[in-house]
């Protein structure tokens, strides 16, 4: 079942964004995972330097390197698949310059010097656009980088994008730059990291949880995106789900609070009225939480993208927890 | 266990001319802001609410359509303690516009806002956001209109980006590299050989980088600047100082998540560091621990036992007890353990931080859509009620 088809084949840059708070990270490092597979090579990328993919893989803060962090799931029912790798990078703008300094004018050295000359903190204050090329120029140079001989270095790239309030302006470089810089190298720089990303080849996919403004924010994400040609938009990831305990029908009836103090008093419980009526106000709450986002739920879904639902996981997030959320990531088709 | 924030004592204080809501993104500082605004109003301040967030929905819960950049009096307030509400929304650009109207004559003022590099810095440049809200908390605190200004900070990468930009904003303009860029002999005169080397090269690696137009936009425009006032980095240093003067208070806000209260106890070692008055945390969103405190291990079993007793059922009524039951025992399991990882994350701050006063703001079922929203959060962060929640006192 390796060569099973997804809803993003033929994606090779996935960028993650969502509201703060929203989970974005744990999103995208869950998406990396699921997409490693089948011994494919999956590079993540936080382009704010936080740490935040750091900590989820318990793992000291990464340099600016390329490095292993992860060994993605091999299938339960296919005794042969190895699974995959992640690769992790946290990116920052100074070490994405020296990369761009190096790769076109051969001047890392030089570059060193520059930089502490406070030359990084300059160069993107003069062009407020410069960091954010520098930052989707190096995820594009990841995704397009090719092995001696044939074949891509990385199967996939996952970006852990800013948050959407930025994303659209952190994704269109190309119109950010052209305002400043209407020819030279930085332009051209521009320019063919525009065409990667508003190319079939990326995709933008927006976290959400189920509460108003986070939706609110998403929907507004993909307008935005949805208005600037060649961008594809993606899926739509509602993270930290509470899934509900009984069917709709059931949670709209009132509970029947002697006949749950009947069943408790024979499960061994004490002072059964009081726990029954206690635990009835919890499912009344409950109710009105699952009708609450039922409404986000269905908000989402009239954007018309595919959606994904990861459960709340109260336990918080560990490897464990990353692991299944990969699964359901890969179970409902996104990887 | 940390001593408990007092809200009220703070907002009833006279003396409190600013309070600065600080936190991560998402956290719901903005609509803390506005809560903490609305109840100081209602006990009898002139205050102003500023905001950097664009949420739409926060203009709307104050009944405007929706905020911009002047303080828009806020209908539907208790007035009877005399005091009153007036929120405005940061326009960074326009903050902008007006410093260089204001300075400049208007010539050279129209020549400043059509320069391509300072539409670009004033539109998007990462610290612009955070220096034109110091600035425009300057001007209104110096209007004297109103005896307290709430404001809110910018949803920043990080919480300390909001100390820090204004610095760097300011060192940036008023900087020596820019001075190189404008007067290359001048500024490097007093550099040894081997520095003034290391300015050419960079000279040349920008004019690589950008292209030398970039190069002239930024020199033309930095000139005007220059002559049109000196000292832009003493404009953020004077903010520094409004933030550190008694009278000012900064609540660190923050969800009970590791990476929420990970940012925040850093910013309270910043404040500290940097002597700026902390008044406390507030721990939003907390999620009330259950009216029965069954433990999850225990409501677990019981959920499993239910599962068998069910199967056997005779009556139909008897299984539906035994589903709900069970069912509600697992709802109230989640509960348990999600109210008390909230507690061992909180706990973590706290233990690290004991002196810090600290208050808990319970998670709301729904977004705030009025007023009498704000309201219930204000009410949640004033004395706590007697028989305990909301607002439990401190952190366990």
């Amino acid at each position: 079942m390796t060569a099973r088809d997804t809803d993003w084949d033929g994606v090779r840059l996935h960028v993650v964004t969502g509201k703060g708070g929203t989970g974005k990270t744990t999103v995208a490092a869950a998406l990396a995972l699921a997409l490693a597979h089948s011994g494919r090579k999956v590079l993540l990328i936080e382009a704010e330097g936080r740490q935040g993919i750091a900590r989820l893989f318990d793992q000291p803060p990464l340099p600016y390197e390329e490095r292993k962090i992860a060994i993605g799931p091999g299938e339960a029912d296919d005794g042969r698949d190895p699974g995959g790798d992640v690769y992790a990078l946290a990116i920052d703008p100074e070490g994405a310059l020296l990369d761009y300094l190096q790769m076109f004018y051969n001047m890392r050295s030089a570059g060193h010097v520059l930089t502490r000359l406070g030359l990084v903190d300059f160069a993107t204050t003069i062009a407020p656009g410069l960091s954010d090329v520098l930052v989707t120029g190096k995820a594009t140079e990841a995704a397009r980088r090719r092995q001696q001989g044939s074949g891509y270095v990385y199967d996939s790239v996952v970006l852990d994008a800013p948050p959407t309030g930025r994303v659209g302006r952190f994704l269109n470089v190309s119109a950010e730059v052209s305002g400043l810089a209407k020819v030279g190298p930085i332009r051209t720089h521009a320019d063919t990291v525009a065409r990667v990303i508003k190319s079939p080849q990326t995709a933008v996919h927006f976290v959400s949880t189920l509460e108003e403004m986070p939706v609110q924010e998403a929907l507004d994400g993909i307008a935005e995106l949805r208005g600037v040609p060649g961008m594809q938009v993606g899926g739509v990831v509602i993270n930290m789900a509470q899934p509900a305990v009984l069917s709709r029908e059931e949670l709209k009836a009132a509970p029947d609070v002697p006949g749950m103090a009947k069943a408790l008093a024979a499960a061994g419980l004490h002072t059964t009225d009081v726990l029954a009526a206690a635990l009835a106000d919890e499912l009344a709450e409950h109710a009105r939480h699952v009708e609450l986002q039922d409404r986000e739920r269905s908000e989402l879904e009239a954007a018309g993208q595919p959606i994904y639902e990861l459960p709340m996981i109260t336990e918080g997030i560990d490897l464990a927890a990353l692991h299944r959320l990969a699964a359901e990531l890969r179970d409902q088709g996104a990887a | 266990m940390n001593p408990r924030l007092d809200m009220d004592r703070i907002i009833d204080d006279r003396r409190t001319r600013i309070i600065v809501c600080c936190g991560s993104g998402g956290v719901g500082k903005t609509t803390a802001a506005a809560a903490i605004g609305l109840r100081a109003a209602e006990r009898g301040r002139q205050v102003c609410v500023l905001t950097v967030d664009p949420a739409r929905r926060l203009a709307q819960s104050m009944g405007l359509t929706s905020l911009d950049n002047t303080p828009r009096l806020i209908e539907d307030v208790d007035r009877t303690a005399g005091g009153s509400l007036y929120a405005m929304m940061l326009d960074m650009k326009r903050t902008f516009d007006e410093i260089v109207e204001a300075h400049a004559d208007p010539v050279r003022a129209a020549q400043i806002l059509a320069n391509p590099f300072y539409q670009s810095l004033s539109s998007s440049f990462a610290g612009t956001q955070e220096y034109m809200a110091m600035e425009k908390l300057g001007q209104l605190r110096r209007s004297n209109e109103w005896d307290l200004i709430v404001v809110d900070t910018p949803p920043s990468r990080s919480a300390l980006d909001f100390l820090d930009a204004p610095e760097r904003l300011g060192r940036f303009l008023d900087g020596r590299l820019i001075r190189v860029l404008t007067s290359p002999a001048k500024a490097t005169r007093p550099f040894t050989k081997v520095l003034n080397a290391g300015f050419s090269m960079m000279t040349g690696a920008l004019t690589k980088l950008l292209g030398a137009q970039v190069l002239r936009d930024a020199q033309t425009f930095v000139t005007a600047l220059d002559t049109m006032f000196g000292g832009f980095r003493e404009r953020a240093e004077a903010t520094y100082r409004l933030l550190q003067a008694p009278g000012t208070s900064f609540l660190v806000v923050a969800a009970p998540e590791p990476d929420a209260l990970r940012e925040a106890s850093y910013f309270v070692e910043r404040l500290d560091e940097e002597r700026m008055p902390l008044a406390g945390l507030v721990l939003n969103r907390v999620h009330r621990s259950p009216g029965t405190r069954l433990s999850a291990a225990r409501s677990l079993a019981a959920a499993e036992t239910l599962d068998t007793i069910q199967n056997d059922a005779v009556a139909p009524a008897e299984a539906n007890g035994c589903t709900v039951a069970a069912a509600a025992l697992r709802l109230h399991a989640a509960h348990m353990s999600l109210s008390e990882r909230e507690r061992r994350v909180a706990g973590a701050f706290t233990s690290a931080h004991p002196a810090v006063p600290t208050l808990e703001v319970p998670a709301l079922p729904a977004d705030v859509h009025d007023l009498a929203g704000l309201r219930s959060i204000g009410a949640a962060m004033g004395p706590p009620l007697e028989g305990g929640s909301p607002g439990r006192a401190g952190v366990a």
